[in-house]
């Protein structure tokens, strides 16, 4: 048997990190770098006696995250207590939702190979964080080897995303997280930041012959914090269910663990060990209500969406699918072309995609910047932009002029208004469009190049182009290459 | 003087007529506190301490800054943590806990609250599980009445130190009678207020969703003045109800209807069938009776209601409080603070030492009973079905509450028996609770007053129930009753103890 007889069936637990000032159960910074355990008070450190106050924030960024993938964001849902030892987990439960969450439902569209394919959520839920044992490089306070506690992220807001098993490849599932990923970080709610652990995704992986309806037992993969490794591991792991499966073995259901340097997953504990979470409502919380008007607040401030934009770009000014990708890339991005937008008429918005998706994209990638901090602005950008249509400027001298004001403006910042004419006029890079002066250029560049004038005539049209690039260097680049074309073609035919 | 024999209202009267400073008064209990220590009625007293906060007091009222109580001493139940003073919660697990907060109880009546001087902390059962304080790591506090026997619990300590007059008033919990049962059997009055009055920040938690602090005093008089500071909302307690706009003192004196011959005409008192069911002490219904043909004379009319499943609140409270006891105690693993075993190999025996060795043998029974009711399989059969019969237990207090203003009955089948004497078997005393669990579960107000006392002389309580927010009312009702009676007069003779201890 071959693999191609096997589907894939996968299924995907996000845990994106919110981004609130303040823990979901405490008014501790959840700010990343902290010294160990300085960011954690009396409610985090479960000292006796205290107690959980909701964060409101949290529950706004969960309605939010509902509102953008078109889910029912539940009118009550109830926080539970989700119990198990564990050094790192203070209190001795998470508190977590269980049986009701606050998102129910939704999809996220991806793109796999040009075909479009709709992903079903399950449920968004809100919940804590746990700390983090130290056991490397840890010594005590007489220097002996030891483990360390650090609760500095217990208590993190967290937003487990949790879809159906729906996808049928690695590569869905990456288009899933990368989709989830930019949809989380656009509407404001998680910086995305995998590194730091912002973002992780647990993998519930499982084999079936192609064309059986039954699920096969499924393994979960847990936490992959990055694409690399969430493809990687679900491509080692379909391999080592198949091949299991057909050696006669069959697949026990467990967690296991990605080990990114040795490219495969290892079994970290099986079904049987499974803990009895011994879940109950926490007695310490009211049922979480979310009224309409929460929602309506909410959907009044929400941003318009990346694939909405992408659409109407696209209609509208007939942007290309790869520009409108770009465009969309980044809320910030996105941001930036939509001030543009508002800046220039209909007739400039392609050169204006191309500006940003050209030397825009390239500057920041070389700065390694993002486009929030772009020394350039949309109104710099309008403003070369209206120089180019009304022929101040060719597009090349408007490259020079980027690549100065960049310069310029990582020095110290752009004033709004004026930096294009008053570097134009500085610079003397207005455009000669007199035709007058235009002949003379070309009479003086024939004359000094009366070989490439007889190779022209006997039909090598390759010397036209030669004699063009003369005159522009000549020119300084600022003649009309428009009108050096057309006087030069009528001079040689004449 | 004997000032332990004052209530709120005189000792107030006393500080602002400087007849008496808030320093003398404070040396005056501390010493008393001394002298009866084999009561065990206390677990940490810092005399230092005290007398910072009654000089601090004594400032306040010489420059005209006091508030009503400022300057009366207070004991607090060991239950609340405390900046100063250890916080065990009577655990070996606690045993030298200092808190690095006060909890809101102690906030609103200390320094930068009230201004009441904290005496110190009292004895209970550990975390608050129990009904005689025999369930106490450092030793049960004894019965003043007679030291050989209980002093009924949770609330053990609290009671004791009032009943022996080593505190003007002092505070306690009450999550299935812990308030309610020791002041029965001390001989005084104590109110556990509805649920979510008065905030849980700084309670060290046994089962949240039943937990209620309230005070213990001489009197409903003093008992609502107490009330009426540590009532209100906290933002740090998510369960913590909006503040009752009312002044619990507001209604005392007044007569039940207005212009009425008779005090509390008018008033209907239910009394639950049940109550009065088989198991209940001969003297003891004799005495609640007697107390019910007091409210009579003083206006009132009994009439028969019926509150059926009466005996479903023991099971349903067991199950329900040890399930979160079990999570709520599941912090105490010797991590961070707190016993942990000398001896481990490795993480889990650390846990399993520690936890085997802090903890009582009352509260290992709870966290077992919890953890196993929570259990896949077994949580729908019980704790979802006690979920289902606490919502029954509420809605048949509602349907009584049609008929009645207010519910009485004893607080418990028996009075306080003797040291040991059912500490074997702790089914039996778990049935002691019959009377006292329901208004937990339901969420309701219930206090007990002193009405009678037993052939042996121990103190016997009359239960009153309310509807919620009627605190007001049965302060009201109560303090008619003990304008009219002197059981709550009658103090112990402390004499005849200190020879037994």
């Amino acid at each position: 048997m071959s693999s191609t007889n096997w589907e894939v069936v996968i299924g995907l637990e996000t845990h994106t990190q919110l981004m609130t000032k303040s823990k979901i159960f405490s008014g501790a910074s959840i700010a990343f770098g902290a010294n160990p355990n300085a960011q954690a008070c009396p409610v985090d450190l479960a000292l006796p006696g205290t107690l959980p106050v909701l964060n409101k924030e949290a529950v706004n960024h969960a309605i939010r995250f509902g509102l953008a993938i078109g889910a029912k964001v539940a009118p009550k849902s109830i926080f539970a207590r989700k119990n198990y030892f564990y050094p790192d987990l203070p209190k001795g439960y998470q508190i977590s939702q269980f049986e009701l969450p606050v998102v129910v439902g939704g999809t996220i569209k991806i793109q796999v190979d040009g075909e479009t394919k709709e992903i079903q959520l399950t449920r968004a839920h809100l919940e804590e964080d746990a700390g983090k044992s130290l056991h490397d490089d840890f010594y005590g306070l007489y220097g002996e080897k030891s483990s360390g506690i650090d609760l500095n992220r217990a208590g993190t807001p967290l937003l487990e995303i949790v879809t159906e098993p729906v996808m049928r490849s690695a590569a869905e599932a990456v288009a899933y997280a990368k989709e989830l990923h930019a949809l989380v970080m656009w509407i404001g709610i998680c910086d995305g930041n995998m590194q730091e652990g912002s973002f992780r995704c647990d993998a519930n992986v499982s084999v079936r012959p192609m064309g059986q309806e039954k699920f096969g037992t499924r393994c979960e993969i847990k936490n992959l914090n990055s694409f690399k490794f969430l493809e990687e591991a679900i491509l080692y792991e379909v391999r080592r269910q198949i091949e299991l499966i057909e050696d006669g073995g069959t697949v026990r259901q467990e967690t296991r663990l990605y080990d990114p340097d040795l490219q495969e997953t290892r079994s970290m504990r099986s079904k049987e060990d499974a803990q009895d979470y011994r879940y109950f409502p926490d007695p310490d919380l009211l049922p979480l209500e979310v009224t309409q008007e929460m929602i309506d607040q909410i959907q009044s401030t929400m941003p318009p969406l990346p694939s909405t934009l992408r659409d109407t770009w696209k209609s509208q000014y007939g942007l290309s699918d790869y520009d409108a990708a770009l465009l969309t890339q980044t809320r910030s991005t996105a941001d930036f072309f939509i001030e543009l937008l508002g800046l220039i008429g209909i007739d400039l918005v392609k050169p204006a995609a191309n500006i940003i998706a050209g030397e825009m994209a390239s500057a920041l990638n070389r700065e390694g910047i993002d486009v929030s901090a772009s020394p350039i602005r949309p109104v710099h950008i309008a403003q070369m932009l209206l120089r180019i249509q009304d022929g101040t400027i060719s597009n090349k001298i408007a490259k020079d002029i980027f690549s100065t004001l960049w310069e310029r403006g990582l020095n110290s910042p752009l004033p709004d208004n004026g930096v294009v004419d008053a570097l134009i006029e500085e610079k003397g890079l207005k455009q000669i469009s007199d035709a007058g002066a235009i002949e003379k250029l070309i009479d003086q560049v024939l004359a000094e190049n009366q070989k490439s004038v007889e190779e022209y005539r006997s039909g090598k049209e390759k010397a036209f182009n030669s004699l063009i690039g003369q005159i522009m260097k000549v020119s300084k680049g600022k003649a009309n290459p428009a009108q050096v074309n057309q006087i030069l073609k009528d001079k040689l035919n004449s | 003087m004997k000032w332990h024999e004052k209530s709120l209202t005189e000792l107030a009267k006393a500080l602002q007529t400087k007849e008496v400073s808030s320093t003398e008064l404070t040396h005056y209990f501390l010493k008393r506190i001394a002298e009866m220590k084999g009561l065990n009625a206390f677990l940490d007293v810092q005399e230092d301490l005290s007398l910072q906060e009654a000089k601090h007091a004594d400032e306040l009222i010489s420059s005209g800054k006091a508030g009503f109580l400022t300057g009366i001493p207070i004991a607090h139940k060991d239950v609340f943590v405390t900046k100063s003073w250890k916080s065990t919660a009577a655990s070996k697990m606690l045993e030298n806990y200092i808190s690095p907060f006060d909890a809101r109880v102690v906030e609103l009546l200390g320094q930068n609250g009230a201004g009441m001087v904290c005496l110190g902390k009292t004895n209970m059962d550990e975390f608050a599980m129990g009904s005689s304080n025999e369930n106490s790591a450092f030793g049960p506090a004894l019965n003043p009445w007679n030291s050989a026997f209980v002093s009924g619990g949770s609330s053990g300590g609290s009671a004791v130190a009032v009943a022996a007059g080593l505190t003007p008033i002092a505070t306690g919990t009450d999550t299935g009678g812990s308030i309610r049962q020791p002041a029965s059997f001390c001989g005084i009055t104590g109110i556990k207020p509805t649920y979510g009055t008065i905030s849980r920040y700084g309670m060290i938690a046994y089962a949240s969703s039943l937990d209620q602090a309230g005070p213990m005093g001489k009197s409903a008089e003093d008992c609502a003045l107490l009330l009426n500071l540590l009532s209100g909302q906290d933002p740090r307690d998510s369960t913590s109800l909006k503040a009752q706009e009312i002044d619990f003192t507001s209604l005392l004196g007044k007569t039940w209807v207005e212009n009425a011959d008779l005090p509390l005409k008018g008033l209907k008192i239910g009394i639950p069938e049940e109550y009065f069911a088989q198991g209940l002490d001969a003297k003891v219904r004799e005495t609640v009776q007697n107390a019910l043909k007091k409210f009579e004379e003083l206006g009132a009319t009994c009439i028969s209601v019926s509150l059926p499943k009466t005996k479903l609140s023991i099971p349903v409270y067991y199950v329900l409080a040890p399930a979160e006891a079990s999570s709520n105690l599941s912090r105490y693993d010797g991590v961070r603070y707190g016993y942990r075993a000398k001896e481990y190999k490795d993480l889990n025996q650390m846990y399993e030492r520690t936890r085997s060795e802090g903890f009582g043998s009352e509260v290992k029974r709870r966290i077992l009973i919890g953890s196993y009711v929570l259990s896949q399989g077994y949580y729908d059969a019980y704790y979802l079905q006690a979920l289902k019969i606490r919502r029954i237990i509420a809605q048949d207090f509602q349907k009584s509450f049609e008929t009645c203003d207010v519910l009485m009955g004893p607080v418990a089948p028996k009075v306080a028996w003797k040291i040991g004497e059912k500490s074997k078997d702790p089914v039996e005393m778990y049935l002691e609770d019959i009377y006292t669990l329901s208004p937990n579960l339901a969420g309701l107000p219930a206090m007990s007053i002193p009405c009678g006392q037993s052939q042996d002389g121990l103190p016997i309580g009359l239960q009153i129930i309310g509807n919620y927010f009627s605190e007001a009312k049965m302060l009201q009702i109560a303090d008619h009753f003990q304008k009219n009676t002197n059981w709550h007069l009658q103090t112990p003779n402390l004499q005849s103890v200190e020879g037994a201890l």
